[in-house]
């Protein structure tokens, strides 16, 4: 198990700056997850970690020590690949076997890992088949499996579940998670899937074309997120962006006007903002208030019973679509004029540049949002 | 016209018997006689004795007059159907013939020879093979030198191509290094520059090398094929890069990465190779004729082209000496041709 | 079996693990590739790369020694010997006729050779490529003669054609007269032609077949139900997309016949006198058939055969990288 640290990677292919002065330190058992949208880089951070590919600048270190010179090989690293990579031509056994073989172990030592790793991912009566006779799933455990035995520093593992159907991701997510907790192992994650990096994370790496925005335990994330682009990856269904306008700082907070709505005042700290400051106002779906007495009017464009929970889609004052995110069902329909509310303290604020704007060290520690995300 | 044209269009798939079917069938049986027969025809003369094979006309199958042992004379003696003057007819051995009376025995009466015209008597002739044709060019002529050098250099020229066309098809297919693209253009290239447009520079170089009269002088020119290379990086190419990746992560060398992963997976593509160089070096003619003028090295082709070429002509030997050449090929066929044909029609080249 | 034949292989491959990891330490990971090309590109670069630059220089030197060092240089003298002709359509009227003779003799032989090669071999492949029985087998029956040695073609077709061949049997039985074929020129070059068409055509047969096959079964099926004739659909689809295979066949075939040395040699000698001496045979007496080894005139006529196979070869590329974008 191993602490890991970058420092300053950067990576160019030809003309192109695919990763820009990253940063970041991995503790010793931590489950760290990569996340952002296609091509932001993810793939490239982790083959450079695996030694896969070599960093144009910066140094990476394992245990104190600096590996950018190191191969693949001699990292003592293990990866599981988004295709699996299993090797076609050899059997499961052999599969996992070819890593040890390589380090020239001898043969009863990795036959007891082999056996001790398919026994944990349960599939013991498949070590004689070749991955083509394999379901999806099963190919998915052979390629942690591989990773197992090697008893790696560092798990890194590249999208390992996107190849799966919706059922079987969810399972496996909770195997993975599992896994980590038995294995006590360090392990990188990379997805662009938001809920994998809720759920198993214990830091999330937010990467956006090549930088990192933020870095930080998934609440923390999915509380105070750095700026924009985080507050809109981390949660589902996505943050409500409304553009709004500064009307006047005060003691009390800003006050902010959202076109077509009546002014609201929102517990921030403004002292650096000029009047009449474009912003916008980020709301999650869970904290917009569908109740009579709401102050602002929408009209509803698509109702989603989910029997459970409910979803409307709702167009504000003729031009901000506002996603509601209840509990229970609703006797709401298409066309319907409903009322809403925007708790002031559940607001985000935004400037123009897409940085959050910090609020009052008492809202940090509002407990109804993590009460929300546990529901 | 309009049946021809019908003929020209139709494809699989159609139904009913069509007259255009039995044209079909007409010439696919012509060609069955016009490429099979050749060979045919071949493999039964091979079998014929000297005088069988001077009989015109011809037979298909090799007949020989039968020969009997008749006690009282040393040699075996060639039997004839003969025709007796009371009508009936009996099988005698002729001892000698004077003009057009030959003189007869009668192997059950051996003492007793009887005086028969000439066209009184027919050979009686019986299916035989003439396996001396096979024997004594193996045991005499060099021939069994010829085969075992044909072999060495086939078995040997294809190893070290395939084995050093791999190597160079997964360094030109799976990584990035300065100069590869150059070295991919003058391969592909030189694609189609046969050794007749070299072989005298070549043989310089063979010269200064000493390989004259050697069988290496044979095998290594044609041994870093372009054709191989071309073929086995395309099909390289097409193994995820992932695959390597994963197993460099499991600590395997570059070169374990390459016979480990890498050869099996192009296996396909290497066993097409491998008959396509088996078959080169088999049937490869002008340059083996250039540079082995000893007769102890020849290969096959040039001893079997040294052997016909000569004044007097032994074709009964010739003709078995080619049976034995065309042999190893025709049982490769024999057993891979759906192999051989799909991987050719796929890759173009032979 | 199969285990048997990978033995060597595994033997081999596996005695070089020590030393490859020792240079891989040695010289890091990344210049690896260069291990990877090294003995293709040592053997290729000794036997094709170089040779192809002495050829011009034996090309502008003159003499009878092999050794560069011993020939003196002449410019373009080959050159001029090889082309000094009074009337080029006369051959004889040229210094170097023999020279001549090759190429008037390929010229014959290629056109007649390709001709009749794709035209059997489009027809084969039409008939092949029609419901039939068995079709395998015929597929293979047409392939076999491809896979025999030049020599061994020759020499079976030779055995037929001789003097008291199969093939005098037939015209004497039906009341002709026996010819010596390979003794006439004409019947010569016929049959020079004909036993590589008989060799060779399997090859193209299969290029035009996979081509036939290749065109998809819904567009006859969609003319079929407009109601076109056969003759139309030939004409509008089936030779229109199996065109750019018959232009790589064509070229294919034209590069290759060119070439043809071996069969002819075997069957013919060239002979007789010179009516079946093709251009390669000529390289080949030049330089080593005769007394005198003239190495430079031999050298210049490749170099001109050479040029010849490049703009072929050039021709073939486009064609084939036209392919690539349909
Ligand atoms: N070998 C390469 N040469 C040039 N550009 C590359 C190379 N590999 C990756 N890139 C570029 O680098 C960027 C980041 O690629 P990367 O594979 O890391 O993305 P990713 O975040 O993993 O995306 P995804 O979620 O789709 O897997 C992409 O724009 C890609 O086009
Ligand atoms: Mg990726």
């Amino acid at each position: 198990m191993a602490n890991l640290r970058l420092s300053k990677i950067n990576k160019v292919f030809g003309s192109v700056h695919v990763v820009h002065d990253v940063d970041l330190e991995v503790l010793d058992g931590e489950f760290v997850v990569f996340v952002g949208p296609s091509g932001c880089g993810k793939s490239t951070l982790l083959r450079i970690i695996a030694g896969l590919e070599k960093a144009t600048s910066g140094a990476i270190e394992i245990d104190g020590e600096v590996v950018n010179d190191v191969s693949a090989a001699e990292r003592g690293l293990a990866m599981v690949f988004q295709s699996y990579a299993l090797y076609p031509h050899m059997s499961v056994y052999q599969n996992m076997a070819f890593g040890l073989e390589n380090n020239r172990m001898p043969r009863a030592q990795i036959d007891a890992r082999v056996r001790e790793a398919a026994r944990m991912l349960r599939i013991e009566e498949y070590l004689g088949r070749k991955p083509k006779a394999l379901s999806g799933g099963q190919r998915q455990r052979v390629a942690i499996g591989r990773a197992i035995v090697r008893k790696p520093r560092v798990f890194l593992l590249d999208e390992p579940l996107s190849n799966l159907d919706a059922e079987l991701r969810v399972l496996m997510r909770a195997e993975l998670a599992g896994l980590h907790a038995r294995l006590g192992a360090t392990m990188i994650y990379v997805t662009h899937d938001q809920v994998e990096a809720m759920t198993l994370a214990d830091k999330i790496v937010v990467l956006r074309d090549g930088r990192v925005e933020q870095v930080g335990r998934p609440l923390d994330l999915y509380n105070h997120p750095a700026n924009r682009f985080v507050a809109g990856f981390i949660g589902s269904p996505k943050m409500n962006f409304l553009p709004a306008r500064l009307l006047r700082a005060g003691a009390d907070g800003l006050t902010v006007e959202v076109a077509g709505l009546a002014p609201l005042t929102l517990p921030f700290d403004g002292a650096v903002l000029s009047p009449r400051q474009e912003l916008t106002l980020g709301m999650r779906p869970t904290h917009v208030r569908h109740q009579a007495d709401g102050e602002f009017a929408g009209t509803v464009e698509v109702s989603e019973q989910l029997g459970g929970e409910s979803y409307l889609y709702c167009r504000v004052a003729g031009e901000h679509r506002v996603v509601i995110h209840a509990q229970g069902q609703s006797e709401v329909r298409r066309g319907d004029e409903i009322r809403m509310s925007f708790p002031p303290q559940h607001a985000y604020l935004f400037d123009a540049e897409g940085t959050a704007l910090p609020r009052p060290g008492a809202a940090r520690q509002t407990a109804p949002a993590a009460v929300d995300v546990a529901s | 016209m309009r049946r021809a044209i019908a003929f020209l269009t139709r494809r699989r798939g159609g139904r009913g018997w069509h007259p255009t079917d039995v044209l079909s069938y007409a010439y696919l049986v012509l060609g069955v006689v016009m490429m099979f027969g050749p060979v045919v025809w071949l493999v039964m003369c091979s079998f014929k004795t000297q005088a069988g094979l001077i009989e015109f006309p011809p037979s298909l199958l090799p007949y020989s007059q039968k020969q009997v042992v008749v006690e009282g004379y040393k040699e075996p003696l060639p039997l004839f159907e003969v025709k007796l003057p009371d009508g009936t007819t009996k099988p005698m051995a002729q001892v000698r013939r004077i003009g057009i009376i030959s003189q007869m025995v009668d192997p059950a009466n051996p003492g007793q020879t009887v005086r028969v015209r000439f066209e009184d008597r027919t050979p009686i002739r019986e299916l035989s093979f003439a396996w001396e044709n096979y024997t004594t060019p193996l045991a005499q002529f060099n021939f069994t030198r010829y085969l075992w050098n044909s072999v060495i250099v086939t078995s040997v020229a294809t190893f070290i191509t395939l084995i050093i066309n791999s190597m160079a098809a997964y360094g030109l297919a799976k990584y990035e290094f300065r100069g590869r693209t150059s070295i991919l253009i003058f391969i592909i290239g030189t694609l189609m520059i046969p050794i007749s447009v070299i072989m005298v520079p070549v043989y310089l170089v063979v010269t200064q090398f000493g390989m004259v009269n050697s069988l290496w002088g044979v095998i290594l020119p044609g041994a870093a094929t372009p054709t191989g290379v071309f073929l086995l990086r395309q099909y390289m190419l097409t193994i995820p890069d992932e695959l390597i990746d994963a197993a460099r992560m499991d600590n395997a060398s570059e070169w374990q990465i390459y016979w480990r992963l890498i050869v099996p997976l192009s296996l396909p593509a290497i066993a097409v190779l491998a008959i396509f160089s088996i078959m080169w070096r088999w049937n490869d003619f002008l340059w083996p004729l250039i540079i082995l003028t000893r007769n102890e090295v020849y290969t096959l082709q040039v001893g079997l082209n040294a052997f016909q070429g000569e004044l007097q002509v032994q074709w009964h030997f010739v003709l078995a000496m080619t049976v034995v050449t065309l042999l190893p090929i025709t049982l490769v066929f024999a057993f891979l041709q759906k192999f051989i044909t799909t991987g050719i029609a796929s890759t173009g080249m032979k | 079996m199969e285990s048997l034949l990978q033995l060597p292989w595994a033997i081999a491959m596996r005695a070089l693990e020590y030393p490859m990891r020792g240079i891989q330490r040695l010289i890091g990971e990344r210049r690896m590739p260069y291990v990877f090309v090294l003995p293709n590109l040592l053997i290729f670069g000794t036997f094709v790369v170089v040779p192809l630059f002495i050829n011009f220089f034996y090309s502008v030197t003159g003499g009878t020694s092999l050794f560069p060092d011993q020939r003196p240089f002449v410019g373009a003298e080959q050159y001029g010997y090889l082309l000094d002709c009074e009337d080029y359509l006369k051959p004889f009227s040229c210094r170097e006729d023999q020279f001549w003779r090759g190429i008037y003799n390929t010229i014959t032989f290629v056109s007649f050779q390709v001709t009749a090669m794709v035209a059997l071999s489009l027809l084969t492949a039409i008939v092949l490529n029609r419901r039939i029985a068995a079709r395998g087998f015929f597929r293979s029956v047409f392939f076999y003669p491809v896979l025999l040695s030049p020599v061994v073609v020759a020499l079976v077709w030779k055995w037929i054609l001789q003097r008291e061949g199969v093939l005098n049997a037939f015209l004497t039985a039906l009341g002709g007269d026996g010819i010596v074929f390979l003794a006439e020129p004409q019947w010569a070059m016929f049959w020079a032609i004909f036993v590589s068409t008989w060799a060779h055509m399997g090859f193209y047969t299969l290029i035009l077949l996979a081509g036939l096959q290749s065109i998809p079964r819904d567009l006859y099926e969609a003319a079929e139900m407009d109601g076109t004739s056969h003759w139309r659909t030939f004409r509008r689809i089936t030779l229109p997309l199996l065109w750019p295979t018959m232009l790589v066949v064509l070229v294919l075939s034209l590069i290759k016949s060119v070439q043809t040395f071996d069969e002819v040699f075997v069957l013919t000698g060239g002979g007789p006198g010179t009516a079946t001496q093709l251009i390669v045979q000529y390289i080949y007496s030049t330089a080593f058939a005769t007394q005198v080894h003239n190495f430079g005139l031999a050298a210049a006529a490749a170099i001109v055969l050479g040029s010849v196979l490049l703009v072929l070869t050039l021709l073939q590329m486009r064609l084939g990288s036209g392919k690539d974008k349909d």
